[in-house]
C-alpha cells in the first residue's frame, strides 16, 4: 500500500500546461528521486502535493496521500496535513528561515500548532529534534538566531522543522543544491538516517543524477512536465533505455574534448601571487573593542602560466572567492603582492590598473544577478570596451559585440534584447562574451556552471574549453565541484581555511588526494559511476 | 528548485496597461492633471482679474457670477485659487528639484564611498533632518526675508536629506549585486557605475518619493504663506487666502472652504499618484494578482 499515489496529474497555470499526466507513488520508508532540469515541473509537482500552488493554477487527476484525496481537500484539511503528515525541506536555507525568530521558536512553532502542546513541552521536543539533526544544546541553544548559523547548519534547522512531528512523507526540494559537497554529503546522510528511523517516505527532488542515485530506491525522470522514465534506480541508470535518461547521464559526466595544453613552463608566468593575506576586521564587541580579525586568506602563493587552466577548489567559506577578488584587484590584500604579466597590481589606482584590467576578466556564478536588468545586451557586453586605449566608435563597438556573441554561440541580433529575455545558460554565454570581448589573457570564473542544469553545464564547459584552445585564454576556475575541475583544468589548488593545502596535476590530486581537506572533498563528491557501482554492490 | 517563474520585465506599453487598471493611479493622475491644467489656464485666462479690487462685490457668497464667492476686497476666489495653484506648484516643483538634484548625488556618493565619508555625510544629514522642516523654513525666511524664492529655497533644503537617505538606501541595496562587481572588473569608476547602473535601478524609488515630497512641498508652501513668509501680496497663494479667511470664518466661510479644499485635493491627488506608481512598479505587487 503506497503512502502517496499520483495518477494522471495534469496542471495548467492560465493557459500554459505545466504538468502532463504525471504518475508516481511513494511507499512508507521508500526514497523516490524526482529528477529533471529546470522547468521540468519538479517543484510544481511538490507544490501540488502541498496544495501551495499559485492561484491561477488548475490541477486535474488524482493525488491520494494516506487515503486522502489531496486535490479535493479543503484548506483546513490541508493545514492539518502540512507540517504534520507532510514535511517539506526547501532549497535555499538562507531564506527558508525567519531571520527575526530564534531557531527554537521556529522548530517549536509547528509542534505547538499541530499538537496543541504547551510551550515548554514543545521546546523540549524541539530540543530533541535539534539534537537529532546534529545541533547539540551546548553549541546551539534554542535561543540562536538563523544569521548566527552557517548554511549547512541552517539546512539542519530546516530539516528539524520538517521532521519535528515525524511526518509520514518528507518532500525535499533540492535540499543540498545551495551547499558545498562536504555539507551535501552530511545532509544526505542525515536524511537517509531519518528515513530509516521512522519509515518516512521521502520524495527527493533534484537535478543532480549522482545525488539521486546515491539516495533513491526508485527514480522518476521528468522533462517538460512529462514522465520520461520511471523505475528502479540502478536498473534505470545502468541500462539507460530511454534516450533522455542517457542524455542526462552523459551530460552529468561530460568531459569536454581538449587537446593537450600549449607548452607550459617555458614562458614567463602570467600571474604570480606571493604571500597574500587578507584580514577582515572583527565585529565590534563594544565601542572601543573589536573581536580579533578574521583571516580569510592566509599567506597564499601561486603562479599561473599563459594559457593554463587552473582550478581552485575548496568548501564554501574557505576564502577562494576572496582570493579571486584580490587577483581581480576588486579587493586589496592586507599583505603580500600580486603580479600580473610581471607588473605588480597591488596598491595601484584604478587609472593605473586599466591596462591590467583589459587582460583580466571575470565570469560570475549567478547568470541572473550578473547583468543590470535595465540595460540592453549591447551595452552590457560592451562594458569592458572602455578599457581600450582608443575608444571604439559606436559602429566598431557593435561590430565587436556581434563578434563576441558569435564566438559564444549566440546570435549577433541578440544584442538589442534585455537580459531577462535569455535563459540561464544563454545568460552565462553572455557573461562569457562580456569577459572575452577585450581578448583578455586571464579569465577568472567563480563557480561559472554551478547554477546551470547538467545539459547546459556540459555546453558551457565545452565553450570554455573551446575558447581556451582558440584564444589561448588562461582560466582560474573557482569551484567546489570536482567534476568541473576534472573536466577542464590541468592543475588544481585545494584551499582550506584560507590556505592552499595541496596542489598538483588535476588527475593526480583528484585520484590520490594527500591532504585531509582534499580527501574530504573527493570522498564527498557525488559521482554517478561510483554511485551506481555502490548501489549494485549493495543489492548483491 | 526555486520557482524560477521569471517575472517578465516590463515593456513601456505593459506598464501603461497596468497603470490604467490601478484605481489609485488613475484617480491621482486625473486630479494632478486637472490641477496642473488649472494652473496653466490661469496664465491665459481667469474669470476675473485677481489684482483688481472691487469693493462693491466684497464678501459675497458663491453665486453664478462668482462660483466660489469673493473675498473681503471683492476678488473672485475661483480666480485666486487658479493663480494660487501656479504659485504652489512652482514652489513645490522647484523645491523637489533642489532636493533631488542635491540629495540624490549625495546619497549615491555616500553609498559608493561607504566608510568614513558615508558616516560623515549621513550624520550631517541627520542633523538637518532633526529640525522640523517648517520651523527651519521659518528661520530661513526670517533671516533672508519673506518671498516666493526664499520659500522655495527653504523647502528645497529640507528635501535634500529625504532624497539623500532614499537614494543611499536604494544604492546600498544595488552595490553588492554581481553586475556591479562585473562593472568594477571592467574597470568602471564608482561615479560611472553610480550613473550607469545604480541610478537607473533606483529611479522608481526616487519617482515615488518625489511625488510624496511634491505633496509635502505644497503643504509647506501653504503653511509658509499662511504665516506671511511665502509669496507676497498681491500675488495670491492658497496659504495666504486661508490666513485672510481666518478672521472672517463666521461671516464668509467660503473664503476658507475653497482654498482649503484646493490644498486637500491637490495633496490627496499627489499621494494617490505616488501610491499608484509605487504599486505599479513594485515587483512584489506584480507577482501577486
Amino acid at each position: 500500500m503506497s503512502l502517496l499515489e499520483i495518477e494522471n496529474l495534469s496542471l495548467a497555470i492560465g493557459d500554459t500546461p505545466i504538468l502532463k499526466g504525471i504518475e508516481l507513488s511513494v511507499a512508507p520508508g521508500e526514497v523516490l528521486g524526482l529528477v529533471g532540469e529546470s522547468g521540468s515541473g519538479k517543484s510544481m509537482t511538490a507544490l501540488t502535493l502541498m496544495q501551495l500552488l499559485p492561484h491561477a493554477a488548475r490541477a486535474t487527476g488524482r493525488v491520494a496521500f494516506d487515503g486522502i484525496d489531496i486535490l479535493a481537500a479543503t484548506e483546513d484539511q490541508m493545514c492539518a496535513l502540512r507540517g504534520y503528515d507532510i514535511g517539506m525541506v526547501f532549497q535555499e536555507p538562507m531564506t527558508a528561515l525567519n531571520p527575526v525568530k530564534t531557531i527554537g521558536e521556529q522548530v517549536a512553532e509547528g509542534i505547538r500548532w499541530h499538537t496543541k502542546a504547551t510551550r515548554a513541552a514543545a521546546e523540549e521536543r524541539a530540543r530533541q529534534m535539534l539534537d537529532r539533526v546534529g545541533l547539540p544544546q551546548a553549541k546551539f541553544p534554542l535561543s540562536r538566531y538563523p544569521h548566527e548559523l552557517s548554511g549547512g547548519q541552517r539546512q539542519r534547522v530546516v530539516i528539524a522543522i520538517a521532521c519535528a512531528l515525524k511526518p509520514k512523507l518528507l518532500i525535499a526540494d533540492e535540499p543540498t543544491t545551495a551547499l558545498d559537497v562536504v555539507l551535501q554529503a552530511q545532509i544526505l546522510d542525515l536524511l537517509r538516517d531519518l528515513v530509516a528511523e521512522s519509515r518516512m517516505g521521502l520524495l527527493l527532488i533534484s537535478h543532480d543524477l549522482a545525488v539521486v542515485t546515491e539516495m533513491a530506491d526508485r527514480i522518476t525522470i521528468l522533462r517538460r512536465g512529462e514522465v520520461m522514465e520511471a523505475g528502479d534506480t540502478v536498473r534505470t541508470l545502468s541500462e539507460q533505455l530511454h534516450p533522455y535518461t542517457r542524455q542526462l547521464a552523459q551530460a552529468s559526466m561530460h568531459v569536454p574534448a581538449r587537446a593537450k595544453v600549449h607548452a607550459v613552463g617555458s614562458a614567463k608566468p602570467l600571474l604570480e601571487v606571493e604571500g597574500v593575506t587578507r584580514d577582515y576586521p572583527g565585529r565590534r564587541t563594544s565601542l572601543f573593542q573589536r573581536a580579533p580579525a578574521i583571516r580569510a586568506v592566509d599567506d597564499v602563493s601561486l603562479s599561473m602560466a599563459p594559457g593554463q587552466s587552473v582550478a581552485l577548489v575548496g568548501r564554501s567559506g574557505c576564502g577562494k572567492s576572496t582570493l579571486a577578488r584580490m587577483i581581480l584587484a576588486l579587493d586589496r590584500p592586507s599583505s603580500g603582492t600580486i603580479r600580473f604579466r610581471g607588473e605588480t597590481i597591488t596598491g595601484k589606482s584604478e587609472a593605473e590598473l586599466k591596462p591590467a584590467r583589459r587582460d583580466m576578466q571575470v565570469v560570475f556564478q549567478d547568470p541572473y544577478g550578473s547583468f543590470d536588468p535595465r540595460q540592453k545586451v549591447e551595452r552590457l557586453v560592451a562594458e569592458p570596451l572602455h578599457l581600450l586605449e582608443k575608444k571604439p566608435t559606436r559602429a566598431d563597438c557593435r561590430e565587436m559585440v556581434a563578434h563576441a556573441l558569435h564566438e559564444v554561440g549566440l546570435d549577433p541580433r541578440d544584442m538589442d534584447k534585455y537580459p531577462h529575455e535569455f535563459s540561464g545558460g544563454q545568460r552565462q554565454r553572455l557573461s562569457i562574451a562580456r569577459a572575452i570581448i577585450t581578448r583578455p589573457k586571464l579569465v577568472v570564473a567563480d563557480e561559472p556552471v554551478s547554477a546551470l542544469d547538467v545539459s547546459i553545464r556540459a555546453q558551457i564547459l565545452d565553450l570554455f574549453a573551446e575558447l581556451n584552445q582558440k584564444l589561448g585564454i588562461a582560466y582560474l576556475f573557482i569551484t567546489h565541484d570536482l567534476t568541473v575541475a576534472r573536466a577542464i583544468t590541468d592543475e588544481v589548488l585545494v584551499m582550506h581555511d584560507g590556505k592552499i593545502v595541496e596542489r598538483g596535476k588535476t588527475n593526480e590530486v583528484l585520484d590520490h588526494p594527500q591532504s585531509e581537506a582534499a580527501k574530504a572533498l573527493v570522498n564527498a563528491a557525488p559521482d554517478l559511476h561510483r554511485a551506481i557501482a555502490r548501489k549494485i554492490q549493495e543489492q548483491g | 528548485m526555486t520557482l524560477h517563474v521569471d517575472i517578465p520585465e516590463e515593456t513601456f506599453s505593459s506598464i501603461l496597461a497596468k497603470a490604467f487598471r490601478n484605481t489609485a493611479f488613475v484617480t491621482g493622475f486625473v486630479i494632478t492633471l486637472l490641477i496642473l491644467a488649472m494652473a496653466v489656464v490661469s496664465y491665459i485666462w481667469t474669470p476675473y482679474d485677481v489684482t483688481k479690487l472691487v469693493i462693491a462685490d466684497k464678501t459675497q457668497g458663491p453665486s453664478l457670477a462668482h462660483w466660489f464667492g469673493t473675498d473681503h476686497f471683492g476678488r473672485d476666489i475661483l480666480s485666486m485659487i487658479m493663480v494660487g495653484a501656479r504659485n504652489s506648484i512652482a514652489v513645490a516643483l522647484v523645491a523637489v528639484g533642489i532636493g533631488m538634484g542635491v540629495g540624490v548625488p549625495l546619497g549615491a556618493f555616500a553609498a559608493a564611498r561607504s566608510g568614513l565619508v558615508d558616516e560623515a555625510l549621513m550624520r550631517i544629514n541627520d542633523l538637518v533632518f532633526a529640525f522640523p522642516a517648517l520651523l527651519s523654513a521659518i528661520m530661513i525666511t526670517a533671516i533672508f526675508g519673506p518671498g516666493a524664492v526664499n520659500a522655495i529655497l527653504a523647502i528645497g533644503i529640507f528635501n535634500i536629506p529625504v532624497f539623500a537617505r532614499v537614494a543611499r538606501a536604494g544604492a546600498m541595496a544595488i552595490w553588492p549585486r554581481e553586475f556591479i562587481l562585473a562593472a568594477r572588473a571592467a574597470g568602471k569608476s564608482s561615479t560611472q557605475i553610480s550613473i550607469e547602473h545604480v541610478l537607473p535601478n533606483i529611479a522608481t524609488l526616487l519617482l515615488v518619493q518625489g511625488t510624496i515630497q511634491f505633496a509635502l512641498g505644497i503643504l509647506a508652501e501653504a503653511g509658509l504663506s499662511y504665516l506671511g513668509l511665502g509669496a507676497q501680496p498681491p500675488m495670491p497663494s492658497w496659504g495666504r487666502m486661508l490666513f485672510d479667511a481666518q478672521t472672517r470664518m463666521v461671516v464668509a466661510p467660503w473664503m476658507a472652504i475653497f482654498p482649503g479644499m484646493a490644498i486637500v485635493i491637490t495633496v490627496l491627488g499627489l499621494n494617490l499618484l505616488g501610491d499608484g506608481i509605487a504599486d505599479i512598479l513594485d515587483p512584489k505587487s506584480r507577482r501577486q494578482r
